[in-house]
């Protein structure tokens, strides 16, 4: 079988600890708390107030707008408290909704649920919005928008790279529910109007191949193996891998007429439209050599943090919690803020491994220049970044940056490119308004 | 459990600039080792000498001078150090060489910001120093004589290299001065500056660093294929003025600069093709100083005129970004 690949990128050890934990089902939490602004642009409006009982299922928020997608109670329950918290990606005060638990679950399902093969392409794009779909892969981009795109596509690929160290959840959907994974992408396909459908997966999971090649290859849907690497889940560079056609800088996958889902958002499709059930559940890995135990767990959408990290049994020496994998997630400082729809997995690990190292001048190595999987020349940026000459980094291609990190992982100076240019991208940003 | 945060990423390959030094000095360890052999222990005393200095010069620019409490030695000073060792006759006095070693790290480096800010490679600039000021011992290369660790190596009678024998007499008596000397000048049975002569002990070290991933080949490739061609056209016009390509690569300073100082990464492109375009320019350059013009040896000045051109090396080859459509680098 060819093994597919782009330029660039890099090798982290993959330490895949939990890639032969079954999913568990966790115990349902008796508190969520949700953050309203779970999807890449506008977060929903929230259509419930304090006191106000909500059953499992029940939207508590609605779209506000075409890029919005809707919110739902995890579990029946009582809100119990609308507050803002200072929101893990942004950085910024979000609001939160508190929601206590008094019951076993009453369901409010989305009508009708049915086969998925007698949606039309209408509905289905419309029941995406109503479930609250989005990129589960740690994108959150609502899962319609993308099943809407305003060009003619001809490709669909089914992201199940899962490139990021550690993180093995969705490996083990592919492993364990081929069967949904395939309807939806099926559904996927018919709104797109697409004949080729592509999963992707890279080869140290032959577990998923094998499992999605059993199911998928009968229905015409081809499974290809990628080489593992570093960022080869992003979306460009699976693209590159598995089409060999290049997104134009500044372009997304349409405009060369491909859409990426992630495998977890096939499968949550497939319960939105067979099982009528929003978006109010999610595979999460809980790894790293910080807990005991590495777990792949389902767990509802804002289930503390640390109920998981219980569950693994967290060391105590353990330093670093971060929300997604070591490459691109965010460290944490508060373990109770909850699960969220693009939480893919909770790494943990203990001081030896995430130590800062003092930052020396650049070598020159040009090893960062190698890594870098957009070919920029992250030495030269940050030269200009501590010149502060902003708007040169932007004439060296600081926005098409995609911040996945190699550049720093693999620097003998222990500069950290990205966090400089995540700034300088802020500052250039304001710069133009 | 206390938490503590920090930007993506946070795992790191644990390469170290240290470490990559390191590497360079295991590197340069055989041909040191070799040139300690046949001289002495007055070569090791610059050796060790040199880099001790070095090292002692930057910390206390570091810490006292920079006030970076906090700064623990990279080696980088001593890879300077040892390599300006290896770059002089053997018996050099010790205060020439303090004084070389003194200049490579302020002038080559520090006044320029310290690692990574320099343009030039800083044990070149303090051999270039040492061969302005003091031209005479800079040229005093002591005969080789092999294992008699007790032996001072500025006690040893002088004589030409291979190389200006070449210039001033011609191949055939330089060959009959210096029998087999395709053989002697690859094991390093010739006179020279300490650590250039053998061409086995220093592609020893640089396959280390190769295969650790540390320098990667086209450099070398390029200056010594260049040298090569160069020199392989000028002894067909004129075998008896020239000698043969293969030891003319083997001779002088060629394998110790193409492997050893024009690999330098902080003063060498950072491209694939920008590597390939120096390297070339190198060879170029020595092959043209050898025989055109009145040096018998050019690698030093080669390869410093190509540091010199990095910024401008670098900017013609930038890599294409991609999805860019349009430029072509
Ligand atoms: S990896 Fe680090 S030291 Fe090497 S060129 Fe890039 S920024 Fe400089
Ligand atoms: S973070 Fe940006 S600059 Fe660094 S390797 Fe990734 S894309 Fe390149």
């Amino acid at each position: 079988m060819r093994v597919w690949n782009f330029k660039g990128g890099i090798h982290p050890p993959t330490k895949k600890l939990g890639k032969r934990s079954s999913i568990e089902k966790m115990p349902i939490p008796q508190k969520v708390s949700l953050f309203l602004a779970q999807n890449i642009g506008k977060p929903p409006k929230i259509i419930v107030e304090i006191g106000a009982k909500v059953k499992t299922g029940q939207e508590i928020a609605k779209a506000d707008g075409f890029v919005s997608v809707p919110l739902h109670s995890p579990i029946t329950g009582q809100v119990v408290e609308i507050k803002k918290q200072k929101h893990p990606v942004t950085s910024r005060p979000a609001d939160v909704i508190v929601i206590e638990r008094t019951s076993e679950d009453e369901w409010i399902k989305i009508e009708p649920a049915k086969s998925h093969d007698q949606f039309s392409k209408e509905e289905i794009v419309k029941r995406a919005q109503e479930a609250g779909l989005v990129g589960m892969g740690g994108a959150t981009f609502p899962t319609h928008v993308k099943l809407s795109p305003s060009k003619k596509v001809d490709v669909l690929i089914l992201n199940g790279a899962e490139c990021e160290p550690y993180l093995t959840i969705d490996d083990r959907i592919m492993v364990e529910f081929p069967e949904e994974i395939v309807k939806g992408a099926l559904a996927f396909s018919k709104a797109l109007e697409v004949e080729n459908i592509y999963i992707a997966i890279e080869e140290n999971k032959p577990l998923a191949i094998d499992s999605m090649k059993r199911v998928a290859s009968p229905l015409g849907i081809k499974v290809v193996k990628l080489l593992t690497k570093y960022p080869q889940g992003s979306e460009k560079h699976l693209i590159y891998a598995v089409t060999k056609r290049t997104v134009p800088l500044g372009g997304l996958p349409m405009d060369v007429g491909v859409v990426v889902q992630n495998v977890s958002t096939a499968r949550a499709m497939y319960r939105a439209l067979e099982l009528g059930e929003p978006l109010i559940e999610r595979g999460v890995s809980v790894t790293g050599e910080g807990v005991e135990s590495p777990k792949n767990v389902l767990v509802r959408i804002g289930t503390p943090i640390s109920h998981l990290l219980k569950l693994a049994r967290v060391r105590e020496e353990s330093s670093r919690i971060i929300l997604g994998g070591p490459m691109m997630g965010i460290a944490l400082n508060d373990i109770d803020v909850g699960v969220m729809k693009g939480t893919s997995g909770i790494s943990v690990f203990t001081d030896d491994i995430v130590k800062k190292r003092t930052e020396i001048n650049c070598i020159r190595c040009g090893r960062c220049v190698d890594a870098c999987p957009m070919n920029l020349e992250p030495y030269l940026l940050y030269k200009l970044f501590k010149k502060k000459r902003f708007n040169e980094m932007s004439d060296y291609n600081l926005m098409d940056c995609i911040e996945c990190g190699s550049c720093s992982y693999v620097c003998p100076s222990n500069i950290n490119h990205v966090k400089a240019f995540k700034m300088s991208k802020t500052v250039l940003r304001a710069l133009k308004r | 459990m206390k938490l503590t945060t920090a930007p993506a990423p946070h795992i790191h390959d644990r390469i170290s600039a240290r470490a990559i030094m390191i590497d360079v000095l295991i590197a340069l360890a055989p041909a040191s080792i070799l040139a300690v052999f046949m001289w002495g222990w007055y070569m090791l005393l610059l050796e060790i000498g040199s880099m001790v200095f070095a090292e002692s010069i930057e910390l206390f620019i570091m810490r006292v001078m920079r006030k970076k409490k906090e700064f623990v030695p990279d080696f980088s000073a001593s890879v300077t150090g040892l390599l300006l060792a290896l770059n002089v006759p053997a018996g050099i006095s010790w205060w020439m060489m303090a004084t070389g070693v003194f200049i490579a790290i302020i002038v080559g480096k520090e006044v320029w910001g310290g690692i990574g800010n320099n343009s030039f490679n800083p044990a070149l600039v303090g051999r270039i120093f040492m061969y302005i000021s003091f031209p005479a011992a800079m040229t005093a290369w002591p005969k080789t004589n092999w294992f008699n660790f007790s032996q001072a190596a500025y006690h040893l009678q002088t004589t030409a290299t291979p190389l200006g024998e070449i210039k001033m007499h011609g191949v055939a008596a330089a060959s009959k001065d210096f029998p087999n000397l395709m053989f002697n000048s690859f094991i390093g049975n010739i006179p020279g500056s300490a650590g250039e002569m053998s061409a086995l002990a220093l592609i020893l070290g640089f396959v280390y660093l190769w295969w650790k991933g540390i320098i990667s080949f086209e450099i070398p490739v390029a200056y010594i294929g260049t040298t090569f061609g160069m020199s392989a056209i000028f002894w067909l016009v004129s075998p008896n003025a020239y000698s043969d390509p293969t030891t003319s690569i083997l001779l002088g300073g060629v394998m110790l600069g193409a492997l050893f100082m024009a690999t330098d990464p902080v003063t060498s492109p950072v491209s694939s093709k920008g590597k390939w375009i120096f390297g070339i320019g190198c060879g170029a350059i020595t092959v043209l100083i050898r025989y055109v013009g009145s040096y018998p040896e050019g690698v030093n000045f080669a390869i410093l005129l190509m540091n010199a051109l990095v910024p401008f090396i670098d900017r013609i080859t930038r890599p294409r970004v991609f999805g860019e459509v349009g430029r072509n680098a």
